[in-house]
């Protein structure tokens, strides 16, 4: 495998959570957060809508601060926002009002522009180049919206549930753009999914948040790139959404395991 | 034994018609193209006239009534006495200098007012204390009707240039003030939180998101400044004035030349027509980003 890297960034960060707590008022969103994340690893962070994860990805993005604990990067407190830091968010944000290279180049000094050509290139976007976002779909939005975070050479990228609107076939095409982009330019990567098959398909460490709590912390030992067939990957898939929806949501949803109107030997005389 | 057969004629009847009709344009490649394409054009002419048939109409009427001595002059001029008042009024220079006047106060008074409105709007839009300190005293004052205000105005100022202004500036300052500040707030505060993660300073932020994501607002506050900028004018012209288009009309309204009043009538209605092209202009150019406003091709 050559993966060369051929940006003047070095790598990614290390990332490094000491006990860290968000607390919203009475509700503590994240409580005692402890996590070590390598130079240029991608981790998965996922969890049921409300466990803290997306916090947890504010916190270290800068954009909100902890009520308590230490957020370190590469040994520096994380104190703001953080020029080597960019966000991929879950609906684009792009600027409806600038044409699509335009919200590539955006906050890049003018005579960083040809780079912004050359990342569009990368997603595969170069001839939508003049376009306005409203003209294109919701994946190419999203490829857009990575290359414009690409663009400034991050060496920490966090992606906030950036396939939760996207269908199926588009989001399996993503993957394999993220962990392209991820291999060649080696940044550390943070992503929060609910899609456990994500997280498996990408990360190199998979983290479930409970409650506020990492509850569990599990290796992905696939090599890539990896079959979403392989019945290592499907076995690894599974184990980790048992893990998911062993534990009862604080707020439980109506459990509806029978269906209405069809008696359960009936269903039973059918198999 | 008949009944089926008839049914059968009278479904076979529409092909009839067409088949022939079909064959025949088929037929002759070379000149029934131009043909069909003639029978085109003339539909498509027929459906372009059309809207006009009516109001052609009433103004041939009117001018056969006024010929007849149906309609006095001193009611209603005939059109051709419009369009003759307001050909002599042109060559004589006349007209020009009325408009000039005319439009030269409702811009100046748009400027001043329109240009007021949108900075107080951005500053109390983007501004806290500036929200807490001057909005509610704006809201009050917005609701006195700016023409409540002539006789105050005409003792403060006179009857002079400076109360037209005046009365124009205060109209159009309240319909950009209160669009240029909703527009600010309802810029999607997503896009802010994103411009300031990737790295937009605060100058940068606000011509590049805030203003532009207001932007649909403020035009919309515009379009509305320009209708009442007009209104406003002609009130204000029509107390008192020595020059532009409400004195032209009071003038002759004096002398009970009608055919000048109409000719008065017809230009506000074109400067307001002008005025809110501009502003579809402006809409175009601004918001050409928009899927609402751009050309279906």
């Amino acid at each position: 495998m050559s993966t060369p890297t051929s940006h003047t960034s070095s790598g990614g960060v290390r990332l490094k959570l000491r006990g860290l707590t968000k607390r919203y008022g009475e509700r503590e969103v994240l409580r005692q957060a402890d996590l070590n994340i390598e130079p240029g690893e991608f981790v998965a962070i996922v969890g049921r809508s409300g466990c803290g994860k997306s916090t947890l990805l504010r916190l270290v993005a800068g954009l909100e601060s902890a009520t308590r604990g230490q957020l370190d990067i590469d040994g520096r407190a994380v104190n703001g926002l953080n020029p080597d830091t960019r966000i991929m968010f879950q609906d684009s944000r792009l600027l409806p009002w600038k044409r699509v290279l335009d919200n590539v180049a955006l906050g890049l000094p003018s005579e960083q522009r040809p780079r912004a050509e050359a990342v569009l290139a990368q997603v595969g976007l170069a001839e939508r180049a003049n376009e306005w976002p409203a003209r294109l779909s919701g994946g190419q939005r999203q490829r857009v919206a990575l290359a414009r975070a690409l663009v400034h050479q991050p060496r920490l990228l966090l992606l906030d549930e950036p396939l939760g609107a996207l269908d199926a076939l588009t989001r399996i095409e993503m993957h394999e753009l993220i962990e392209g982009l991820w291999r060649r330019h080696g940044f550390t990567a943070l992503l929060v999914t609910h899609d456990v098959q994500e997280a498996v398909a990408l990360a190199d460490r998979v983290i479930l948040i409970e409650d506020g709590v990492i509850a569990l912390d599990e290796r992905v030992p696939l090599a890539r790139p990896r079959s979403r067939g392989d019945a290592a990957f499907a076995a690894l898939e599974k184990r980790i959404l048992d893990r998911v929806l062993q534990h009862e949501p604080a707020e439980p949803e109506a459990a509806d395991t029978q269906w209405p109107g069809v008696p359960a030997h009936g269903l039973r005389w059918a198999v | 034994m008949t009944s089926p057969a008839r049914e059968l004629n009278t479904a076979a009847l529409p092909e009839a018609f067409d088949a022939p009709g079909l064959g025949f344009l088929n037929a002759g490649q070379t000149g029934v193209p131009a043909l069909a394409a003639l029978l085109r054009l003339s539909r498509q002419l027929g459906q372009r006239l059309l809207p006009w048939l009516v109001p052609v109409a009433l103004i041939v009427g009117w001018q056969i009534a006024s010929a007849q001595g149906w309609i006095s002059t001193r009611v209603l001029p005939a059109p051709l006495d419009v369009l003759k008042a307001a050909w002599t009024l042109t060559a004589s220079g006349e007209l020009w200098t009325h408009v000039k006047v005319s439009a030269g106060r409702a811009l100046l008074g748009l400027a001043i007012g329109g240009g007021l409105g949108l900075l107080l709007g951005l500053l109390t839009g983007s501004v806290r204390w500036a929200e807490t300190l001057l909005d509610s005293t704006l809201q009050m004052v917005r609701n006195i009707p700016a023409l409540a205000l002539i006789p105050l105005v005409i003792l403060w100022f006179g009857i002079d240039e400076t109360a037209k202004l005046f009365l124009i500036a205060v109209s159009v300052f309240f319909p950009i003030y209160l669009n240029t500040f909703h527009g600010i707030r309802n810029v999607d505060p997503g896009l802010i939180e994103m411009g300031r993660t990737y790295g937009l300073g605060r100058w940068a932020l606000y011509r590049q998101i805030v203003l532009p994501g207001a932007m649909s607002s403020i035009l919309v506050g515009l379009r509305f400044s320009l209708g009442l900028m007009w209104v406003i004018l002609i009130v204000a012209e029509t107390i008192s004035a020595q020059a532009g288009i409400g004195y032209l009309t009071m003038n002759a309204r004096e002398f009970l030349q009608t055919d000048i009043v109409l000719v008065g009538i017809l230009l506000y209605a074109l400067l307001g027509k002008l005025a809110d092209l501009f502003a579809k202009g402006l809409e175009r150019y601004w918001l050409r980003w928009h899927p609402g406003y751009q050309k279906s091709a």
